[in-house]
Formats: C-alpha cells, structure tokens, sequence
C-alpha cells in the first residue's frame, strides 16, 4: 500500500516527553504526528482523524493498552497499535519504518 | 539445539558525527537493518567514542533499562532526577528509565576522547519510578573469572535492573576456558569481545565482535590471548 502522508498518533502521560515525541513526529517530510495524553483524548483525535500508527507511550499501563487497542481496532481494523519505548531518542524512527516495512506501506515519492 | 548469531564488528552499523563515533550492534538512530532489531531484550548496543569536551545535550529516555559502561576516559551525567555524576572505567551505571528521564552525557576531560558502551533493555515492568545507580567495579575480581556487574536482584552482586538480565565481565589471560550456565531456563547470551579473542561456543571472536546465542544450558569460552576481555549478557528472548 502506498500513501501519501503517515499519519501516527501518540499517547503518553510525560507531558516533556510528549513534546518531543511531538517534533520528532512532525520532522520528517510526510510524516504527520499528534500527542495526546489520555485514552479519552485518543478516541476523540482518533474519530477527527485517520490515524496510521498508535503509539503507546510511557505512562500507559498494559491494562489501558489493551482496552484502548480493542476500541481502536474496532474503529479501524487498520490502525497498527504499538508500544513506544525509548521516550523517542534514538529508536523512533527505524521501529516506525520497522513497522512499515512488515505491512508493506510505502510513503509515496 | 544451540544456535549463534554471529554480528563481526565491521558489519555492525556505523555513524560519525565528528564529535561522536558511535557503532551500532542494532537499528538506531539513522542505522536501519531490519535483520538487526534487537537480541531479546536486548535492544541497544552502542560503543561509542565522545571527543573532548562533547557529548549528548539534555534528551528524553522512558521504559528502558540503560547500562552505560565506560572503556576509557570519564563520562559526566545530569539528569533532572537531581544526579550529577562522573563515570570512570571501572564504573557501571544504571538508569531505570520508567516514567521518563532526561538527561546530558559529555566527556567529562576536554583534552582526550572517552570510549563507552550504551546498552539499552526492555524493562519486565513498565512505567516504574525513574531510578539512578552508579557501582564501582573491583577489576581484581574480574581477572581469569567473571564478575557479575548487573542483574534483577538488588541484594546479588553488582547493580540491578528491572529485567530478567544478568551481566558479566572478565579479564583473562591466555587459554583460559571457563564454562558460563545460562542463568535463566529460555534466557539467550549475548557476547561482545572488548579486547583481544576468545573461542566462544564454537565460533572464534575478535575484539568488537558479537554472537548471540540461544538453546543452551552451558556455554564454554575460552581466551586465545592475554589481556583478553569481554562482556557477556544473559537476557530474555522477547520476540
């Protein structure tokens, strides 16, 4: 699948972290990134907009990940729904392309 | 059935900034190999090299373990858990990054470069409250033997983390051969060879080189030249 813009979605409850996390999801040309901090905050960024990927940052209990996952994908069966570690230093980008490459998305030249 | 994942150095993934040589015995930063994702646990293990006086301005880290191990020089650390520490070889530092930490790493000498490993681990428990340890080695219990420097266990030797990982180090002289036991049913070891060589179940490793190796209770090494040294990682295999 080829797409235009990746659009990803991050949760965490580290407001310094998510705002790195912020910049480092919107440098990249095309990629396209929004935080929120709670789950509730999620659904309702998630029902404005079509979100790629989900990350699932710190602050996030594996309780929380999975009834948020549940509804997510009930949304769209679609969304890769993933944790986050490493607070956005060093790993992001090549576990986003990670993820890409495993569901054959491609970002369009 | 054991099995090994032999990484050479020179396949390892390599970036130069200047001021920080860094190899990359896994995908980070701009090093992206897909192959080369993590060992289990293990997901970061990085030897770098900080000219003087440099270093890693004020960044984020969140559910990582992180072990930073200091080959040659001193490394000063801040973080906004209150920690300002220098790190000299011999050290070993920990940071449970829980919650989330940020924090600087420079050189802490401006006259001469600082050689150091970053090794980063999934935490067993997320989202813990950020926790700072710093030990000093004693390297006269690191000669022809292992000495433990991390584990799960606060009251085991060395510091501890907040995973299923036990990590050694040892100084040998020539043929010498122990044999290390896995420590935990399922756990894969990985080796990295920090000076010198050893034969390691099997496979003969140079300085840099790293082998992963799963399936197997008991691994035999031994060590083809004085001075020779490594450090041995015992960490679960997440998928």
């Amino acid at each position: 699948m080829q797409i235009d813009q990746l659009n990803i979605l991050a949760l965490g409850r580290n407001p310094e972290i998510l705002l790195v996390m912020n910049r480092l999801l919107n440098a990249p040309p095309k990629w396209h990134g929004v935080t929120v901090s709670t789950p509730e905050e999620a659904l309702a960024a998630f029902a404005r907009e079509s979100f790629h990927i989900v990350l699932l940052c710190s602050g996030i209990c594996p309780e929380e990940e999975a009834g948020l996952t549940a509804q997510l994908l009930l949304l769209n069966p679609a969304v890769i729904v993933k944790r986050h570690y490493g607070g956005g230093s060093g790993l992001l980008k090549n576990e986003i392309q990670f993820v890409l490459d495993r569901e054959n998305i491609q970002l369009a030249p | 059935m054991a099995s090994n994942i032999l990484h050479k150095a020179e396949t390892r993934g390599h970036a130069n900034h200047g001021w920080l040589d860094s190899h990359h015995t896994f995908s980070f930063a701009n090093y992206y190999n897909p192959e080369r994702m993590q060992f289990g646990a293990l997901r970061v293990f990085n030897d770098d090299i900080v000219a003087g006086g440099r270093g890693f301005d004020v960044h984020p880290h969140d559910n990582m373990e992180i072990i930073s191990i200091p080959l040659e020089g001193d490394l000063e650390h801040k973080d906004n858990l209150g920690n300002t520490e220098i790190i000299r070889q011999g050290d070993v530092q920990v940071m449970s990054t829980g919650t989330g930490v940020f924090h600087s790493e420079y050189n802490a000498n401006k006259d001469r470069p600082v050689s150091f490993l970053q090794i980063w681990l999934f935490p067993n428990k997320l989202n813990v409250t950020p926790r700072y340890d710093q030990i000093t080695l004693d390297l006269a219990n690191s000669k022809n033997q292992l000495q433990q420097i991390v584990s799960p266990d606060p009251n085991d030797a060395g510091t501890w983390i907040y995973q299923d990982a036990w990590f050694n180090m040892g100084l040998f002289d020539k043929d010498k051969t122990i044999t290390y036991p896995v420590k935990k049913e399922g756990n894969g070891v990985y080796v990295f060879i920090l000076k010198g060589s050893f034969t390691v179940n099997g496979q003969t490793l140079s300085k840099r080189d790293g082998l992963g190796i799963t399936g197997t209770d008991n691994i035999g090494i031994t060590s083809l030249e004085d001075g020779a040294e490594l450090l041995i990682m015992d960490v679960p295999m997440l998928s």
